[in-house]
């Protein structure tokens, strides 16, 4: 032990583990915390960048109170709930009974058709947007000439007729993401999977009572966790209709989400203090909305528990 | 399992719906590759085109008039190489370290790893716009890969596999020998961590490659573009060269299209490796 050379044995091994976490650390620092602290203060002032430093001024809560009574702030805020609303429950709707079909009823095929489904959540959202942007095309689109085909009314304009415009832009980020919770709930349905056997031998249970009745509560936790993933991922939703619907549009302001809004008073406007306030603000409801989200899957638990 | 029911025609519907399904999802991939091969006005015709043209090479040229594009591919991938390598090599240090020393705070400084994970993206968008510009590392590459250079994703994936795939009387015997704690790591451990070292280098390099924000943000001139910026810089309101802009599209989606097809498994697997801990 007292040998010089094991004395240093020693001593590096105690630092070792912290050198080797040093970097995300300090990346994280300069990255993360600093600029989230940065950010705060930056939301009790008024500053354009192109004054510089100096010409900060301390506002105190204005960027707030003025975020909160911006009508334009309520539309992006309405737009940014009804699409987490309208893009975020068929995604789960849709595949949960896809994953449990897959998983009992698909063997060979498996992979390819899990395949299928998961490459739109691989590819560039910019990619994506512009496929569909002439998918959607009025006058010349694939969707339009399709509906014609099917004798549906087939002349609309998918992404410059305002009642339109919102659904288009939802189902593409549906699409975009129902692989990605397919494959989640078939991760949680592989490891349920010995129960199912189990409860399957039990005669006059049909294929769908079982998936109701048994693998649904089974699942639970990972719908919980899914349904969180798809809140907190639409709830920051930007770059599909970001892409899709060109700001000068008469119909942006529909698909206008939070986090655009924030994006062009920051970047189009240069009002960085009322753009770090909305940022807060934004997580503030992200936040709340998670909160209750697992106070629903609790409370559906418990009383689950007691019956 | 399927005996107890009803057999045949409901199941020929569930199958038909399932794979209508799946080619109704991949159509838009195929129109990207139809729409490539044909003019802008081929494209506008009624109805449209539903089979490959023969106007790709058109195309391509007028892709490498608008754009710098194959300098910004070289962006994406350099961007997207380097992204991955850093990642590679910073998380499963750190994943090494959470998953065989004890050390003081050790559980406190994972959860603060965990913590990161959850913070919206949205909320680092302006402050970090304007550390950039404070660093003078507006229009830079590493702009792009500096900061997320030790994802909590990725440390977390390698603590996973580390401390349940490598053994720990490995490690010590390697001390016995008098290695370095360095040396340990580099050579006895890292040579053991491939599988999930290729499932954390796919899952980096995707999701370099498809990102769009960050480029937005602090890129500035059209040669420092990565594609995905490049090609939306094509779009205009009135008259896009929508042939054009698919055979940039394609090209940049084919990569990922391939890794895909080659890894899917352990892409998915490492994807929700995370979901699945419990």
């Amino acid at each position: 032990m007292n040998t010089p050379a094991r004395r240093r044995k020693w001593k590096q091994r105690d630092i070792a583990p912290y050198l080797f976490i040093a970097p995300f650390f300090v990346l994280f620092l300069v990255f993360g915390v600093f600029p989230l602290g940065f950010s705060v203060w930056l939301s009790l002032h008024q500053w354009e960048p192109a004054a510089g430093m100096s010409a900060m001024r301390w506002v105190g809560l204005d960027n707030y109170m003025f975020a909160l009574t911006d009508p334009w702030f309520h539309r992006s805020l309405w737009n940014t709930l009804w699409f987490a609303v309208v893009s975020g429950l068929p995604q789960h709707l849709v595949a949960l009974p896809l994953a449990y079909f897959i998983q009992s009823r698909l063997k060979r095929s498996r992979n390819l058709v899990v395949g299928a489904y998961f490459i739109p959540y691989i590819t560039s959202s910019v990619a994506i947007a512009l496929i569909f942007a002439t998918l959607y095309s009025k006058d010349y689109g694939v969707i339009n000439a399709l509906l014609q085909a099917l004798h549906l009314p087939g002349d609309i304009d998918w992404l410059g007729d305002a009642s339109y415009t919102k659904p288009a832009v939802a189902f593409v980020v549906f699409w975009r993401y129902l692989g990605w919770n397919i494959v989640l709930y078939l991760s949680a349905l592989q490891i349920v999977d010995n129960d199912l056997y189990e409860a399957a031998t039990l005669d006059d249970v049909s294929f769908w009572q079982q998936f109701w009745h048994i693998t649904l509560p089974l699942l639970r936790p990972m719908i919980f966790f899914a349904v969180t993933l798809t809140l907190i991922g639409n709830l920051q939703l930007f770059e599909e209709p970001f892409i899709l619907v060109d700001a000068e549009k008469g119909v942006a302001p529909s698909v206008m989400t939070s986090a655009i809004f924030m994006y062009r008073l920051a970047f189009s406007d240069g009002d960085f203090g009322t753009a770090s306030a909305v940022s807060w603000i934004l997580f503030l409801i992200i936040a709340a909305l998670t909160w209750v989200n697992s106070r629903l899957f609790k409370r559906a638990e418990d009383h689950d528990v007691s019956r | 399992m399927s005996r107890a029911e009803r057999p045949d025609t409901a199941r020929y519907i569930a199958y038909a719906l399932v794979a209508a399904g799946a080619l109704l999802l991949v159509s838009p991939f195929y129109f990207t590759f139809v729409f490539a091969t044909h003019t802008r006005s081929a494209i506008f015709d009624t109805p449209p085109p539903l089979w490959f043209g023969s106007a790709v090479l058109g195309n391509y040229d007028m892709l490498l008039e608008r754009l710098p594009f194959w300098r910004n591919f070289g962006m994406s991938v350099y961007v997207a190489v380097m992204t991955t390598t850093l990642n590679l090599l910073l998380c499963s240090m750190g994943g090494y370290a959470f998953a065989v020393y004890e050390f003081r705070f050790k559980r406190a400084l994972f959860a603060l790893v965990l913590a990161s994970m959850m913070l919206p993206a949205f909320l680092n968008m302006i402050p970090s716009f304007m550390v950039m510009q404070f660093l003078g590392w507006i229009d830079e590459p590493r702009a792009l890969y500096v900061p997320g250079a030790a994802g909590a994703l990725g440390i977390f994936l390698m603590r996973q596999y580390i401390s349940s795939g490598i053994p720990k009387e490995l490690i010590d015997a390697a001390r016995m020998d008098a290695c370095g704690e360095f040396r340990i790591f580099w050579s006895v451990v890292l040579p053991l961590t491939g599988p999930a070292l290729g499932t954390l280098g796919l899952i980096t390099f995707i999701n370099s490659w498809n990102n769009f924000i960050a480029p937005l943000i602090v890129m500035r001139s059209a040669e420092n573009y990565t594609l995905p910026l490049a090609l939306r810089s094509m779009q205009s309101p009135n008259n896009t060269e929508w042939g054009t802009l698919m055979v940039g599209s394609a090209i940049a989606m084919l990569p990922l299209l391939i890794a895909f097809f080659f890894c899917a498994r352990r892409l998915v697997a490492g994807l929700t490796a995370g979901a699945v801990r419990g």
